[in-house]
């Protein structure tokens, strides 16, 4: 072909080439992720952050200086020292074992609840979007009595019901979680319904079941994967104010909410770190997963940037 | 407007309704009852007829669906009956408590709205400096920080500053003072728990407030507002922030119908005897008919916001209403 002439034909190479690399993401390469990683710098400070709470939670036993609910009388509310690097409880059980175990409740909790409600909310939304109509109406008001809650309202209202415990927390994480992402989804999929691709399935007479699960849900990943990123950080939130009210996760199992709400205030003034490093744990697991989900919305679907 | 606003009010009566058929049948579902809690808290060992006259009394044997409707006949007339635990009125417990929640949420809006519009504007204006990016780091933080932690540390800062500099460590009353009656005694109490509730919500508010901004600034009435060479003042303050705000109005509404949430935990730390306690309360007791009617005080407030940010945004902005 020889060299380029006309600035016309310039443009259209480079179109050509960025056609072609948009083509190619869909093969993943580390030079792409480190490209990727430069443009979120944010995001990748809290892939870390993530990633440091999930090894923290699986090899919490092999980490962990102590046993979490071991009671050490010899040192109870010990400042922060060589053996007890944050000190220990007013029970005298070592304030970092049960930081490092706690990443397990929260991480268990926040990652079931985020995972089983967003699930839940894909199937209905993507359901309400495709058969429309009264359904579709119906379905709408029903998920707007689970919207006239706040999170915290609704999750202590099934605590009410299902009483306290680590799994009956997951569930009153999960059912609020339900609506939001269901509503979300529905968006998405009523315009991915008028697509021809779902009229071509209907007309090649796939059935409902086929055309939602292999036609439709692939097709609001995107949406969905942004819900799961930022309800995580929401269910370690809820997690830990449940817990913190004595209506989450019971003694002894380690919990950061938890950890707040026995010695932290009655302790406060001689024994601060009971109420300083639980604290920070929450914040920077939370913090972590929302620089992701940030990051992740910013390169799925900008459009979705409405906070 | 008026068919708009008749519309969006109609739609409030079935979602209310929903909600209540909710809470009430969620409640239903408790496995022990009130009576066996109550029983039990007198002394451990209880007879099976104390338990039957106890649910006799409180109605509780009656079919569900008669408990429904004079529960809903009541709620209609503002008659929530009388607290499963107490025997009081719940109109009157609630009304004891509501003025020092409400004190606190509307503190914490209004110091939230004026932190998030002046520290978001100034972000969006001032954008990827170091200015900007220390406005990004307090809001991201604001959001990932629990309120109930922010309030152990309130307190905790309070009574190691207080100990450093008068020699004894001084915490806020327990009490609550009418600000009529003594508006400082009132201000000192309340003003701690509005700032570690305010502060997620001014962050929340702050992010909505600079990326607005930043949309609203690259759009072409701002080029041609700044070519007719218009002070930057006048573009900022009367061209862009007016439009600029209606996004942040709806999370700021949105943000106060959820206050209602952190001052459940909120008011746990600071010992507060507000509504968000009597709600942990009457969770912990099992007390269903003081439950529902707070959730259903929460799902009212809640909707109620929502209605009026519709409104109000309909009213900002012309194309919804003809929409």
């Amino acid at each position: 072909m020889g060299e380029l002439r006309t600035t016309v034909e310039v443009r259209k190479a480079a179109e050509l080439a960025e056609a072609e690399d948009i083509e190619s993401t869909s093969r993943f390469t580390l030079k792409k992720a480190f490209a990727l990683m430069h443009r979120q710098p944010l995001g990748t400070a809290g892939l870390f952050i993530v990633l440091f709470m999930i090894l923290m939670a699986i090899f919490a036993n092999y980490i962990s200086p102590y046993n979490p609910v071991e009671n050490d009388f010899m040192s109870m509310g010990a400042a922060p020292n060589g053996e007890h690097w944050f000190g220990t409880d007013q029970f005298g059980r070592d304030l970092l074992t049960r930081i490092i175990y706690g990443a397990r409740t929260a991480l268990f909790v926040g990652f079931s609840s985020a995972f089983i409600g967003a699930t839940i909310g894909l199937v209905l939304g993507v359901t309400s979007a495709y058969f429309g109509g009264y359904f579709d109406l119906l379905f709408q008001r029903v998920m707007d009595i689970f919207m006239a809650f706040p999170l915290i309202i609704m999750a202590l209202a099934v605590v009410t019901a299902l009483g306290p415990g680590t799994v009956n927390v997951i569930i009153a994480i999960t059912i609020p979680f339900v609506s939001r992402c269901a509503r979300v989804v529905r968006s998405s999929a009523l315009a991915i319904r008028e697509i021809p691709y779902v009229d071509a399935a209907r007309a090649l007479g796939f059935g409902h079941n086929r055309i939602v699960l292999r036609h439709m849900v692939p097709n609001v990943m995107a949406p969905y994967l942004i819900m799961i990123t930022s309800f995580l950080g929401q269910a370690i939130l809820l997690e830990a104010s449940l817990s913190y009210l004595g209506l989450g996760v019971q003694e002894p199992t380690p919990a950061w909410g938890l950890m707040l709400q026995g010695g932290a205030e009655e302790y406060a003034e001689s024994a601060p770190w009971i109420a300083i490093f639980p604290g920070l744990a929450i914040s920077l697991a939370v913090f972590g997963f929302n620089l992701f989900g940030d990051a992740l919305r910013d390169v799925l679907d900008p459009k979705l940037r409405s906070r | 407007m008026f068919r708009y606003i008749v519309k969006r009010i109609l739609l409030v009566i079935p979602t209310l309704l929903g909600a209540a058929v909710l809470v009430f049948l969620l409640l239903r579902m408790i496995p022990g009852d009130i009576c066996e809690l109550k029983l039990a808290g007198t002394g451990g060992y209880f007879d099976k007829e104390a338990l039957a006259i106890c649910q006799k009394e409180l109605g509780l044997g009656r079919p569900l669906l008669v408990q429904f409707f004079e529960w809903i006949w009541g709620v209609m007339r503002f008659d929530f009956g009388v607290s499963m635990w107490t025997n009081r009125p719940i109109i009157e417990e609630i009304g004891l408590r509501f003025q020092l929640s409400l004190e606190i949420a509307l503190l914490a809006t209004f110091s939230a709205t004026l932190i998030a519009i002046s520290l978001g504007v100034t972000s969006a204006i001032k954008q990827d400096t170091w200015i900007d990016y220390l406005v990004r780091l307090f809001s991201i933080a604001g959001i990932a920080m629990p309120s109930f932690w922010l309030g152990i540390l309130i307190i905790l800062g309070l009574l190691i500053s207080t100990q450093a500099w008068f020699g004894e460590p001084w915490m806020m009353p327990i009490e609550y003072t009418p600000i009529w009656v003594d508006p400082i005694a009132n201000l000192s109490q309340v003003i701690w728990p509005a700032l570690a509730t305010g502060y997620r919500y001014s962050a929340v508010a702050t992010r909505m407030t600079r990326s607005a901004m930043l949309e609203v600034l690259r759009e072409d009435y701002i080029r041609t507002a700044r070519a007719k060479g218009l002070l930057e003042k006048v573009i900022i303050n009367r061209h862009a922030l007016k439009n600029a705000l209606l996004p942040v109005i709806t999370v700021i509404g949105i943000e106060f119908a959820f206050l209602m949430g952190g001052l459940v935990v909120t008011e746990q730390v600071f010992n507060l005897n507000g509504l968000g306690k009597l709600f942990v309360g009457s969770v912990s007791n099992n007390d269903y008919t003081m439950t529902q009617a707070l959730v259903m005080l929460v799902a009212l407030i809640f909707v109620a916001t929502n209605l009026v940010v519709d409104i109000l945004y309909a009213w900002l902005d012309p194309r919804i209403r003809y929409n």
